[in-house]
């Protein structure tokens, strides 16, 4: 048995070197985080195919999670070794572990381990069974690890397709909604359309320079100096597109409200978080590592996306009332801000990138999983006032959401102000002085629709009115499970004054139905309401937005680890 | 009699251009999909073009590598697109705008 | 051993957290018990860590105890971390020994309040950072330490925050020592521009390069914050207001421990203050004005507590004295000394508090010497141990500060012997109107007495004074051994006696202005010390032995502290007031609100227009995304043409 594999290996090589073709030397471990994934989302689908029973969606979870946090030890022992004995390059020089590879092999592991925490019980309510979402979510986590790692254009490409494709799944994985398949659409023809952009910029870049690979381009353009060939600065702009594209950089954001609007609230979470991720990672390094010396050409464009993002990012979500959308242009908004640190093009402005996006990664995962437990079954509870009062009646949540928005607006002791402060604090250092005073204002703009929510959630239930017409239809849904209609409130709206005598009386009768609720549901626990349906939380969902409000708390009182890390990893470039 | 490499490129940048239009002025969803092949082939032609130019393999292997992610860009899509326009029929890109703002 | 110093101030530290959640349900009195214990405990570590650098060479007195990195951006690097040397460990040493005999005095004193477990948790978070003032091994994390202390002297001050008074006392503490905490960051900000670092070993070996313009203004600017925690010239009068305080709370923060704070910033600075002369010479001269100011106001006031204030205000006077003229073993030696004596008094003030029912007015006392014996009789040892009567404590310590004062100049030793008159007499005024004479409050008792706050609830039923419970008693006996036997650490007769001198020498021992005087010289000066004191307590006798009412000594001015505080309400409070109000009417309601609102509607506009570009078509969108390429690729070639 292994006599004839061996001769078939000899054979093959044999045939191979006739035809004049040498297979690349593989180094296996040095992509190991990502064979974990791949391999892992390969059992994923064959236990689903194999077992007699639908597996719970938990069992998935748990298997998911687990991959993730194998796929992150070897991240970190890779890390050990790319310390201690310098980057290990294999696959004929497309894929480079180095410090910059495995800052984002890490990040993306963290995702990969909270999100499926913080999506099990979206999908146990909405009913959405079977191991596609884990199944996506690891392959576009390998996807974007592919980006972070690769060291040819072509690579880039394929890591992108990679980690687009599920995402354009995703999106559209609810299939009872309607918005979820628009999502989906949106998404896939823009991204398509970028993408071909893209190939057409590696095109162009490739007959420019002579090769795909970063290494030699770098190198190539290290020994000519050209600053005036329309068809490198042209393949240059059109790569910068697609990247800007998957990062959500203004003016080629449009798909990303819609999107992010559209998807299941855990996959805009995850799309949010690892779109980001992998968009970056390639950015940085095919900008910062191997373009440097066309700066001068890129950096004002950089300079130009930065502030459009920024700005546009801040404004438009300032007159959201969706707090999904509302989120997902801050998301843009965040973007620009990690662009702040690629246009100081420093190894500062890339360390404080790296760490924008490693934080942002967490708090967009946790408070996209508060959302999807707000927003309630079907997800049509998103508008702001659904968060008056939750404070109230969900004090962990509403807590744990506070955090998360405070951090998103950069207040102290989170890790969203070092994050900020980083990034700007390169820019001033590259002399971006306007770049680093927009960013400041945005911030500040930014400020005022976090705070919003926050002010909102601890402000008390039903203090003002606009509530009362919809808390109405509420009492009546939450009031329905149980099979009982609450007859008195369907006339009068019971939370301001004038009909509080239906108020008392509807009262009792929503209370029951959560009891009822509680009892029915199993392993889901429904918590206690009062004129807003229950939201349910699971012991997955807290433990998931534990971690992201711990990580998020505990390095913004004490960043000096992971800023080191950031700071090894662009050492190790 | 040879042509030479800037006609192919001119031609690949002519065909992306058509893609790109296409794409902006047709409401069917998998004609705007036509012309995003259309887009993903004209870069292949100019990374032949190229690869023969510089006499280097390399360009040729990347059109296999695009063409395979076209392939799987098709089956997705075309997913998408069948799980979208199943409940409306004849429907083009212009109707799906219920997500706005 | 020196190793376990960080458990020095860890215990206080789990104490705090431990009830900060849990103190509510542990109750009255284990949550007391608890704290004492770790205050205890932490005492024990001291003194083991004190023994064990002990045992080293005085040469190499000097250990760092680095913990992690706290904060570093750029050439800023502040580590936390301890410097464990005889300074800071003797400070740490009489702060937790002082502080467990008041946490033990107060389980008794609070047993009947109904925030007992929250005083605690204050007292122990109180302790923590006092220590993390002392043993910090850099400017920032004793600043850290500095504001731990001020914010629980404030929770501390207002504890009894229903009061009127109480709350107003401690916004009144807040304030004045912002003003002293601003110079104090000035300070370190200049210290860090000027050397670069914020860590004291490495700023003092650094002050080589710094010019003495720059040394001077440090030096004044550390010293603000000092005057502003140590109730210095003109930042005194919040001293006299915190005693609206639980008592303990006056004794162990508003006159043993974090008062000294100031000093002990001086004689950390010790290197900063030898190379700017002119500095310390301000530094001596407020010291020894506050001093007298001080005692003066303290001959005048009839709240018991109040007197102890003033009291504490003259001391600390002293102490930058010493500290100004270059001697810092004299100010921790009369620092120590004064913890002991001071603390006692104080508590001893608590005891006569709780026997009168609450009373303050020390002219309704008299006579309770006879039914409180343990509290008269250490009150008398705080007394004259604050007098400097000969062989008291306070006598070794006022005497060695008087000597070194009068080495820089004899004006300095001459109001400064005026004030140790005073104090004699100011204390022994206290003594015998509360201790002796008449009992004034035998007689039917006013229903409406002195004191605005404690007035209003006397009934006519007796009172029937007795010492306290052995929680209370314990820490007055030990206290009272500490006050007669406190000399005994630095007796000037021989060379081998001088303790103290000899064990803070590695600290200060370079910079100490050492002025050896003859031997009939130092007999001259105990001499004159000595019959100053008695001169105080005999004048004292004198006056107050038999009458209560004398109204010629207690002018308006004096009882009034010198009209400081009036002064200031007037020049100060109301100009800020009248400039905040302005602010709040016009700046405020018209500019900023008017900049804000038109900012916040430009954005709102401006957000309304661009969403309508969000139109929900995805051609649309691609239309934008292709214009967005067709711009870009556009800028880009154009450049590159050009």
């Amino acid at each position: 048995m292994i006599g004839s594999a061996h001769l078939a290996g000899v054979v093959g090589a044999r045939l191979v070197a006739a035809s004049g073709i040498t297979i690349p030397h593989i180094d296996y471990t040095a992509i190991l985080p990502e064979l974990i994934l791949l391999g892992g989302m390969l059992l994923l689908l064959a236990a689903a195919a194999l077992s007699p029973r639908p597996l719970p969606t938990e069992a998935y979870a748990t298997a998911t999670v687990g991959l993730a946090t194998a796929s992150l030890v070897t991240s970190l022992v890779l890390w050990r070794d790319v310390t201690d004995r310098g980057p290990l390059t294999t696959v004929a020089h497309s894929i480079d572990v180095d410090g910059f590879a495995l800052f984002f092999l890490v990040t993306i592991s963290c995702i990969l381990v909270v999100a499926p925490m913080l999506g099990a019980g979206y999908l146990r309510r909405e009913r959405i069974s079977g191991p596609e979402y884990y199944v996506l979510a690891l392959i576009s986590g390998s996807g974007a690890m592919f980006m972070a790692s690769a060291n040819d254009l072509v690579l880039v490409f394929l890591g992108l397709e990679i980690l687009s494709i599920p995402l354009y799944v995703l999106a559209g994985l609810d299939h009872r909604r309607e918005a979820s398949g628009e999502a989906a659409m949106k998404y896939f023809v823009l991204g398509a359309f970028s993408s071909a952009i893209f190939v057409y910029g590696i095109a162009l870049t490739y007959g420019a320079t002579g090769s795909t690979n970063l290494a030699e381009i770098g190198a190539f353009l290290a020994r000519n100096v050209v600053t005036s060939d329309g068809v490198l600065i042209g393949g240059l702009g059109l790569l910068l597109v697609g990247f800007a594209f998957k990062v959500a950089a203004v003016p080629f954001h449009m798909w990303t409200p819609d999107v992010y609007q559209g998807a299941p609230t855990p996959a805009t979470g995850f799309m949010a978080a690892m779109a980001k991720a992998g968009g970056f990672a390639a950015l940085l390094r095919v900008f910062v590592s191997t373009f440097p010396s066309l700066r001068s050409s890129w950096q004002p464009v950089v300079f130009v996306l930065a502030a459009l993002t920024l700005l546009v990012g801040a404004v438009v979500a300032v007159v959201q009332s969706d707090v999904k959308r509302m989120l997902s242009y801050s998301s843009i908004n965040h973007a620009g801000f990690v662009l702040l640190g690629l246009q100081a093009a420093t190894a500062r402005g890339v360390a404080g990138s790296l760490y924008y996006v490693f934080t942002y990664g967490l708090v967009v995962l946790g408070s996209f999983a508060v959302v999807s437990l707000v927003g309630g079954s079907g997800e049509d509870r998103h508008d702001l006032a659904r968060f008056r009062g939750l404070g109230r009646r969900q004090p962990v949540i509403a807590t744990a959401f506070a955090v998360l928005l405070l951090a998103q607006a950069g207040a102290p002791f989170t890790t969203g102000f070092f994050a900020k402060l980083y990034v700007v604090e390169a820019a001033a250092a590259a002399h971006s002085y306007l770049l680093a005073a927009i960013a400041m204002g945005s911030a500040a703009i930014a400020a005022f629709f976090y705070l919003r929510v926050v002010f909102l959630m601890f402000s008390d239930a039903g203090a003002a009115a606009p509530a009362g017409e919809g808390a109405t239809a509420r009492a009546v849904e939450a009031a329905r499970p149980a099979g009982i209609e609450p007859a008195g409130a369907a006339g009068g709206s019971w939370v301001p004054e004038p009909s509080g005598a239906v108020a008392t009386m509807v009262a009792p009768v929503t209370r029951s139905a959560a009891a009822d609720a509680r009892s029915v549901s199993s392993g889901v626990v429904a918590l206690d309401v009062s004129g807003e349906p229950p939201v349910a939380t699971s012991p997955w969902i807290l433990a998931g937005l534990g971690i992201c409000v711990a990580v998020t708390v505990v390095f913004g009182v004490w960043p000096q680890p992971l800023v080191e890390f950031a700071h090894q990893a662009t050492l190790l470039f | 009699m040879s042509v030479h490499a800037s006609w192919y490129l001119t031609l690949a940048a002519l065909l992306f251009t058509i893609g790109a239009v296409g794409l902006l002025v047709r409401r069917n969803v998998l004609v705007m999909f036509m012309c995003i092949e259309l887009m993903l082939n004209a870069a292949n032609l100019t990374f032949v073009t190229f690869a023969r130019a510089l006499n280097d393999i390399g360009g040729q292997v990347a059109v296999f590598f695009v063409l395979v992610v076209a392939a799987a860009e098709v089956v997705v899509g075309l997913g998408i697109i069948v799980a979208i326009f199943r409940r409306k029929v004849g429907a083009t890109a212009d109707d799906a705008h219920l997500l706005k703002g | 051993m020196i190793h376990a110093a960080f458990l020095i101030p860890l215990f206080p530290l789990v104490g705090f957290a431990v009830l900060a959640p849990f103190g509510r349900k542990l109750g009255n009195p284990l949550a007391g018990w608890i704290a004492t214990l770790l205050v205890a405990a932490s005492f024990v570590v001291t003194v083991l860590v004190f023994v064990a650098l002990f045992r080293i060479a005085p040469a190499h007195r000097s250990v760092t105890e680095p913990w992690f990195d706290w904060i570093s951006v750029d050439r800023l690097r502040v580590g936390a971390g301890l410097l464990v040397d005889p300074l800071s460990l003797t400070m740490a040493s009489f702060v937790t020994g002082v502080s467990a005999l008041i946490h033990l005095y107060s389980i008794g004193y609070m047993r009947h309040d109904e925030q007992f477990p929250k005083f605690f948790t204050y007292l122990n978070l109180f302790v923590f950072s006092m220590l993390m003032l002392v043993l910090a091994d850099n400017f920032v994390l004793s600043f850290l330490g500095w504001e731990g202390v001020g914010v629980c002297s404030y929770f501390l001050i207002a504890f009894w925050f229903d009061r009127a008074e109480a709350a107003s006392a401690g916004k009144k503490a807040m304030i004045f020592n912002r003003i002293g905490d601003a110079g104090f960051l000035l300070g370190i900000f200049l210290v860090f521009e000027r050397t670069g670092s914020v860590q004291y070993t490495t700023v003092f070996a650094r002050l080589g390069h710094v010019g003495t313009p720059s040394l001077v203004a440090i030096a004044l600017l550390l010293f603000l914050g000092a005057v502003g925690k140590s109730a210095q010239i003109p930042l005194f009068p919040w001293l006299a207001d915190a005693m609206a305080g639980p008592t303990p709370v006056s004794a162990l923060i508003h006159a043993a421990t974090m008062v000294t704070a100031g000093v002990y910033l001086m004689c950390r600075i010790n290197p900063v203050l030898h190379l700017a002369p002119d500095a310390a010479h301000v530094i001596a001269w407020v010291g020894v004005a506050t001093a007298f100011v001080g005692a003066t106001s303290a001959c005048a006031q009839d709240d018991i507590k109040k007197v102890l204030a003033y009291s504490t205000v003259s001391q600390l006077g002293y102490m930058f004295l010493a500290a100004g003229s270059g001697a810092y073993v004299a100010a921790i030696f009369l620092m120590l000394t004064h913890a002991f004596y001071k603390a006692l008094l104080f508590l001893g003030a608590g005891s006569v508090i709780h026997a009168m029912d609450e009373d303050q007015d020390i002219k309704n006392m008299g006579g309770l010497a006879k039914l409180m014996p343990i509290t008269g009789v250490t009150f008398l040892v705080g007394w004259l141990s604050i007098a400097g009567v000969p062989p008291f404590s306070g006598f070794w310590s006022k005497g060695d500060v008087l000597q070194n004062a009068w080495a820089v100049t004899p004006a300095l030793w001459a109001i400064g012997a005026v004030t140790a008159a005073l104090t004699a007499y100011y204390m022994g005024r206290e003594y015998f109107l509360v201790f002796q004479g008449q009992r004034r409050w035998v007689e039917a008792r006013p229903e409406a007495s002195h004191g605005p706050e404690h007035g209003e609830s006397y009934t006519a039923r007796g009172l029937h004074p007795h010492d306290p419970t052995w929680h209370m008693s314990v820490p007055l006996v030990v206290l009272a051994a500490l006050a007669v036997l406190g000399g005994l650490v630095n007796l000037p007769f021989h060379p081998s006696l001088v303790f103290l001198e000899r064990w803070l020498s590695p600290v200060v021992g370079a910079t100490l202005l050492q002025h050896h005087f003859s031997a009939g010289a130092e007999w001259l000066f105990a001499l004159v010390d000595a019959a100053l004191a008695i001169l105080g307590v005999a004048v004292a006798a004198a006056l107050w032995r038999k009458s209560s009412d004398r109204p010629a000594l207690e002018p308006r001015f004096l009882s009034m502290a010198w009209w400081v505080d009036a002064a200031e309400d007037r020049l100060v409070a109301r100009t800020g007031e009248a400039l905040a109000s302005f602010t709040a009417t016009v700046v405020e309601s018209r500019v900023v609100d008017g900049a804000v609102n038109g900012v916040a509607s430009l954005v709102r506009t401006t957000g309304e227009r661009l969403r309508r570009v969000q139109s929900g078509y995805v051609r649309s969108y691609a239309l934008g995304l292709t214009a967005g390429v067709v711009v870009l690729l556009a800028y880009l070639l154009v450049r590159v043409g050009s």
